[in-house]
């Protein structure tokens, strides 16, 4: 259940090209939270709070990092936070990945900021030691981030679009050299999302996916996508993040 | 005695503090943060005869001191809003003031027929200002003609108190106020959102996907308590204010300029517990300034 919270800022470091990461204590949202899971934070003389999505819990220190990309006066205000302060945050929020018992092969595919909640999905999945393949996508080189942390899972492909370190391209240029596998897990740019999604119709898959939010509880409509239900949409905020991916129309 | 209370056609409030409508959806989602019966009211969010999907993503975007919102009128419609919005809401002890939009006035005069025949709403909130959708809407709201004539229509079709929610995107709202009070409104609720726009740099396109949005948040404070301070003026009505309002102290400023209660909306967003926490400070913030009761409070700064 979502709560108010306040969660002390432990670390702060910056690890790749404008990324951040943050390491956040709070008893009850480490505890509870799930991988796919949000947190919805306050900052002060915003209008309104910014999603950013768990890349990783310690339940044992108590411990919720999110990652982050400094894109605009909100984040940079987060940016600026120093360890030792509170932030008061809405969390945890939405719905997070479903894990499949039966399965024993999981392909994990992020995209830029959307390869932080892949982090803790796929350490939770290794833990249940199913084989985690990962294929992670960035612009460049600057932008790379957790290959080491990916790579003790399982198998990595780092991709970066322009070719200045892995392979080259787009993650879905990779996917003949991932071999069999039961489910897949992604979560990136909206145009890698259909890609994704096209590329392995037929495949069961889980998508999170992002938008512009405004209570981030499912109360006010504003993150809202297209469903294949009856009722003809979904709440990102509040039915998702995380979605089957036959579920809604990208 | 209740220091809060207000009483206004159709609505006896604990407290003059509500969510607006839009902000709030059906007040399931805040049910979880704390008990709606603290509230002096519910503003549901927009009820059409039809489902409505709504505008295309993203629908919301912040900008200083305030947010743009296109949502674009997206609900159930009324008849689902009806079997299980307004009795989950029921179970409050609070009132339900239903906001109905449509596109033709024939549209208004259903929705408003169907919220008469339950015996759980309070009160009706005429929206003919959402600057969101293509059709209908603010189309009533800019032009006074109009606006009396589906003000008359709904009073006509309901036996429910009418609060008509006018939009400041008018050059004199004054002239709407009265041309609705003339059709037979019981009261006014002000303001609607103001028409803005944000442009992305990085796609050099409107950031919104309608282009237009409603401006909401403090940024339009002084525009609301502005109009509502030149109504109270001209009109014997009572004022629902809204428009920015995050704290008691602007409950307080509301009042003042002649609104008899309040609504919060956007602050709800990044405080799920606002509305709760203005009703706690109220008190003391009225004494603060003099006040020993919120109706002592109403329309203040306008009387010589």
């Amino acid at each position: 259940m979502i709560t108010k919270e306040n969660m002390r800022i432990l670390a702060k470091s910056m690890i790749a090209l404008d990324t951040i990461e943050m390491v956040l204590e709070n008893k009850y949202i480490s505890q509870t939270a799930l991988p796919g899971q949000f947190l919805h934070i306050f900052l002060e003389g915003k209008t309104l709070r910014r999603p950013i999505s768990i890349a990783d819990i310690d339940k044992e220190m108590g411990t919720v990092t999110i990652l982050f990309k400094v894109v605009g006066s909100g984040t940079k205000q987060l940016a600026s936070y120093e360890p030792g302060r509170e932030i008061d945050v809405l969390g945890p929020s939405g719905n997070g990945f479903q894990i499949t018992e039966e399965d024993s092969t999981v392909l994990l595919i992020g995209g830029g900021i959307g390869v932080p909640p892949m982090y803790y999905l796929g350490k939770t999945l290794a833990k249940q030691n199913k084989k985690v393949i990962s294929i992670l996508g960035f612009q460049t080189k600057a932008n790379v981030f957790y290959e080491e942390k990916f790579n003790q899972l399982g198998y990595t492909f780092i991709v970066t679009n322009d070719g200045s370190y892995g392979e080259k391209g787009f993650v879905t240029d990779v996917f003949h050299k991932v071999g069999d596998f039961d489910r897949y897990y992604s979560c990136g740019p909206l145009p890698m999302l259909k890609t994704v999604t096209n590329e392995l119709n037929g495949k069961p898959g889980f998508i999170s996916l992002e938008e512009r939010m405004g209570c981030g509880v499912g109360a006010c409509f504003a993150c809202v996508i297209p469903s294949k239900d009856d009722k003809g949409y979904k709440k990102i905020c509040s039915d998702g993040p995380v979605f089957d991916a036959r579920e809604v129309s990208l | 005695m209740n220091k809060l209370a207000v009483n206004l056609p159709g609505l006896h409030l604990k407290n003059p503090i509500m969510p607006a409508s839009g902000c709030f959806g059906f007040g399931r989602e805040y049910s979880e943060f704390y008990d709606l019966s603290k509230l002096g009211a519910i503003m549901m969010k927009a009820a059409t005869a039809e489902m409505r999907f709504g505008n295309g993503t993203p629908r919301v975007a912040e900008t200083t001191a305030g947010m743009l919102n296109a949502i674009g009128l997206q609900n159930p419609g009324v008849k689902e809003i009806i079997e299980n919005e307004v009795p989950f809401l029921a179970n409050f002890d609070t009132n339900i003031i239903a906001n109905i939009a449509g596109s033709t006035i024939e549209e208004y005069e259903m929705v408003a027929k169907m919220f008469n025949e339950t015996n759980d709403v309070h009160a009706l909130e005429l929206n003919i200002s959402c600057p969101n959708v293509k059709e209908g809407g603010i189309q009533f709201g800019t032009d006074p003609k109009m606006a009396a004539k589906v003000t008359s229509v709904v009073k006509e079709a309901s036996n429910l108190p009418v609060y008509v929610k006018l939009s400041p995107n008018v050059p004199d709202i004054t002239r709407m106020a009265k041309a609705v009070e003339e059709a037979g409104a019981d009261g006014l609720s002000m303001i609607n959102t103001l028409t803005g726009m944000q442009i992305d740099l990085r796609s050099k396109r409107p950031l919104l996907a309608n282009k237009t949005g409603g401006l909401s948040g403090p940024a339009i404070k002084p525009v609301a308590i502005r109009m509502i301070y030149e109504v109270k003026q001209h009109v014997s009505i009572p004022i629902i204010g809204m428009g920015g309002v995050n704290t008691a102290e602007d409950v307080l400023e509301f009042l003042l300029a002649g609104a008899s209660a309040v609504a919060v909306g956007t602050a709800n967003f990044a405080n799920p517990f606002v509305c709760s926490e203005i009703i706690d400070e109220l008190p003391e913030t009225l004494k603060k300034y003099g006040f020993d009761t919120a109706l002592d409070a109403v329309g203040k700064a306008v009387m010589e």
